[in-house]
Order: C-alpha cells, then structure tokens, then sequence
C-alpha cells in the first residue's frame, strides 16, 4: 500500500495520518469548507475540499470521496469513526471501485449495522443477548411485548448506534408517549423507522471487547475496555482493562467476543460491546464493524498499533501477533474533551482562545483541534482524547487529577470540570460505577 | 416577543407549532439538532404565532429567524 485517502476529519484523521508517515505511506485527506483551516489538512500529504460544512455535502458524500481517491491514485480509503465508517453501501463502492476499504467485508457491515438482524446472528452462534423483540410495527404490538419483557424496556432503532436512538421506558404510559416520536426519530436519523424492544438492564455496566480478524481465518481479542462514565447514552471516559470483574467472566467475554466475530467470518478491527449486570450476567449490545474512538487505550496497555494493523490485515496480511503473543501490562484511561457545558452537556461551538495542555509526557493526546482554531457546530462536540497511562489505576487517576489541573482551554464551554468531579469521587476511585454514574453525580450536586 | 432566533447553527429536525398557534411560554416549538445533539428552542412568552420561517430539514445559522409572532 503505497496511497491512502482518509474519508474522516478531526482527531482520528491526524491519528492515522500518524501511522500511515510511520509506514511510508502517503495520504491524501479530504475536508468540508469548515474545516479548511484544521490541523489534518495540514498534516496530511495532500488536501482536497470536499464541500460545504454540513455533512450530507461533504463527508458523507461517497461518489466524490471516492472520485478523489481515484483521481489521486489512491489505493486505499480509511473511513475512520461515525460517517461513513459503518455504511456498507460506501465499502461497497469503494470495493467496486477496485480500491481496498480498510474494514470488514459490506455484507458483514450490513448485518451488524441491523441491530435485530445482528441480535439473531447473534444467538445462534451462542452469544448471549438481552431479551427483546424483532421489529415490531404498532404500539399495540409494543406494548404486548413490552409487557411480556417486563419494565423498563428500551426503545431503540434497528438502525442506530453510537447512543443515539434509544429511549428508556420505565411504564407503559412512557412507552406510549415515546414510540412515534422514537420511529421518526429513526426515521430521520437512520433512515428506516424500524424499532425494536430490549429489556432494560439496570445499573449495567457497558463492557467491549477488542477484537481482530484477518482474510486468512485467524481472530484474536484484545482485552476489553470499560465504557461506562456516559452521559447521553455517549462515552465520556473509557479504561482498559476494566476495574470490578473478576478473571473468570473476562475469560467468558473474550470468547464470547470471538465467537461473535467468528460467526460473521469477521476480518479487520471490531468491537463486541456488551451490557453487564450487577452479577456479572453479560448480553451483547452490537458489534462496531471499525475502530473505536477509545482504541489508544488497548494500544496505551498492548503496546500495539492498531491503525497499522488495519493496514496491513486490508493488504492481506496475517495478524501481526497470536492470541498468546499479546500480553497487557498497566492500566490507561481516556477522556474525551467535549466542545460542551459541563452540566447540561449542550454543545458550545466556539473559537479555542486558548489551549494549554498539562505538562506530563506519558499523556498522550489525540487532539483534532489547536489553540486559535474554530469548534464549529456542524460535527460531533469532541475536541480532544486525553489518553493517561500508568502501572496502575490509582497512578492513572492521581497523574489525570495533576494533568487537567495544569490544562488551561478557554473561549468554549468544556467538560474539564467534570472530569474533577469524576476523578475525585469515591465510586470512581474504587472503580464501582455503571452508566448512571454521571446522571447521580449531577442530580447530587444539584 | 416579536421572533425566536437560533440560538446555535444546526438542522431543524422538527417543527412542534404552526402559524396561528397560541402559545405559551416555554413551549418546545422547533426541535434543532446540532452536534449530534437535540436541542428544543422554546418560545420566551406566550403569545400567537405569525409565520414559521422553516421547514424540517433546513439547515439553520445562529441568529435566523425561526418563528415570528404577531
């Protein structure tokens, strides 16, 4: 691979850019009018503008994604995260373009990108799955089902991911007063209105395993990561590995990982999420077919890079390592710095005035911004991935607490502060919080 | 109150009111959606609805006007 177009913008373009200069291979980037002005145009070998700020004119604009990189001679395309990363139909044309598409096959895109359809996959290679319904069409319907799951349930999209397009019902009424809107909703984000009923699990923790497939039958995991400091059904902290399981049920999730990546033929990076319970009971959510936004923390504790194994498993190439070969060591954690109120978590759009990063040199920071550039409104609110490493938890805690007490970012509305209150707080400390950890934490405060 | 502006670029992902609507203050009246976010522009007074200068999917700056009042 001599060429690759990166279909994305921000932290993760810079952060395979990275890789990619590592490697010797040239990239090419791709960016709205907003973005003009960004660090990855800069970084990247050549830049070409795409369109206007909204994304439905530019990054998700796949024939003139794919134009560019045939144009520039290309032999690969990156989608990154979010965009189009998980869209089937651009792997596909990508493919038919007879460019390479570093990810999985579209088949299996699609299938994992259908929520029911990926649940049934699911339970016939023996992975566990919340209890739910298929699709279901009337609210006549739901409310059966939902009566027969037992409240709360969750109400979700077929086709959503990353948070959005889930709502919980705790009764009846509340299913009742949320089902339309949750079809137009999905509808309108996802473009199809099917939706669908899990049971809900209380205070679950949300658990993901890293995993690995190559064209050649080989699949390995990389350890899981804890995900559950969220607010809005989004991640806001991540660690690797996760505090408070115990050896046995992480033994359990690694090969219930590969047996889900194994049932799909799956090849290239994935992620198994999985809800679990109080008791340690774990049930498959989805599976994210491309890299993560947290993935530098299972490279902080393996020591491996993963943009680079993209790469080389697209080329066809074996996996770099075994199962055996891979060892973690310490512990890491990530924070992801949000253009947003700390409190009401809305978005702050806005000029970075200053940016001031704490000065330790094993923090590594993936950020998509820099001082004097513009957050605008028309992208995800994520400026930077703050990623901490240590030997241990607490060293990870205390040198985080030291980090962002030394970081100054001014001229936007950002979640730093709650990061404080988060590092400091007992539940986290021990490492005994699920995902209502932030909702408690405010409604305290308040 | 004479109009209700954006408060921040984004795409209006519903309209909750129509023209001649009576209504009160702090209804939810367009549903806006920026940075992955859903944010609910709520009217500041009651009052009657003139005119809703969007329409779902248009694509919205800070300071357009959203929805005048008589």
């Amino acid at each position: 691979m001599r060429k690759i177009l990166i279909a994305n913008r921000g932290e993760i373009a810079s952060r395979i850019i990275k890789t990619c200069r590592q490697m010797g291979i040239k990239t090419a980037a791709v960016y709205s009018d907003a973005d003009a002005s960004m660090p990855f145009v800069k970084q990247a070998d050549e830049s070409f503008r795409i369109g206007e700020a909204p994304v439905n004119k530019s990054y998700l604009n796949m024939d003139a994604i794919v134009e560019i990189a045939k144009k520039v001679k290309a032999d690969a395309i990156h989608p990154g995260y979010g965009l189009l990363s998980e869209n089937a139909m651009f792997a596909k044309k990508i493919i038919d373009n007879n460019l390479q598409f570093i990810g999985p096959n579209p088949e299996v895109i699609e299938k994992m990108g259908d929520k029911i359809t990926s649940r049934m996959v699911m339970k016939e290679a023996g992975v566990p799955v919340v209890p739910g319904t298929s699709g279901v069409k009337e609210i006549d319907e739901a409310k059966i089902s939902a009566k027969d799951i037992g409240y709360p349930v969750m109400l979700k999209a077929s086709g959503g991911g990353g948070g959005i397009g889930m709502v919980r019902c705790d009764d009846e009424q509340a299913l009742i007063q949320h089902f339309s809107s949750t079809k137009n909703r999905a509808k309108a984000y996802f473009g199809s209105e099917e939706v669908f009923l899990e049971k809900c699990i209380e205070n679950g923790r949300h658990i993901e395993v890293q995993i690995f497939g190559d064209l050649h039958g080989n699949t390995v995991h990389l350890f899981e990561r804890n995900c559950s400091v969220q607010r809005r059904n989004q991640k806001v902290i991540e660690e690797a590995r996760s505090p408070q399981l115990s050896a046995q049920t992480r033994e359990r999730m690694y090969k219930a990982a590969l047996d889900a990546a194994n049932a799909v033929g799956y090849v290239n990076a994935g992620t198994v999420e999985f809800i679990v319970d109080e008791n340690e009971n774990f049930y498959f959510l989805e599976m994210n077919t491309r890299l993560q936004v947290e993935h530098p923390i299972t490279e902080a504790i393996t020591g491996l890079d993963l943009v680079k194994w993209q790469i080389l498993i697209a080329g066809g190439e074996k996996l770099p390592l075994m199962q055996e070969e891979i060892v973690a060591n310490g512990h890491a954690l990530e924070f992801r710095v949000y253009a947003e109120d700390p409190k009401t978590f809305y978005p702050s759009p806005g000029k970075i005035t200053t940016l001031k990063w704490g000065e330790d040199h094993l923090v590594r920071i993936d950020a998509g911004y820099e001082e004097g550039t513009q957050v605008t409104p028309f992208y995800d609110p994520m400026i930077a991935k703050c990623i901490v490493s240590g030997e241990n938890r607490n060293e990870c805690i205390e040198r985080a607490i030291e980090f962002f007490k030394e970081t100054r970012l001014e001229g936007i509305k950002n979640n730093i502060p709650l990061f404080n209150d988060i590092l400091r707080h007992p539940d986290f400390q021990t490492g005994d919080y699920n995902t209502n950890f932030i909702s408690q934490l405010l409604s305290i405060k308040k | 109150m004479k109009e209700i502006t954006a408060s921040m670029a984004g795409t209006v992902l519903n309209v909750l009111a129509n023209s001649g609507d009576e209504v009160s203050e702090g209804q939810a009246v367009i549903m806006l959606e920026s940075m992955k976010m859903e944010i609910p522009v709520e009217a500041e007074s009651a009052g009657k609805i003139s005119e809703v200068k969007v329409n779902i999917g248009d694509f919205v700056n800070e300071g357009d006007v959203l929805i005048t009042f008589e």
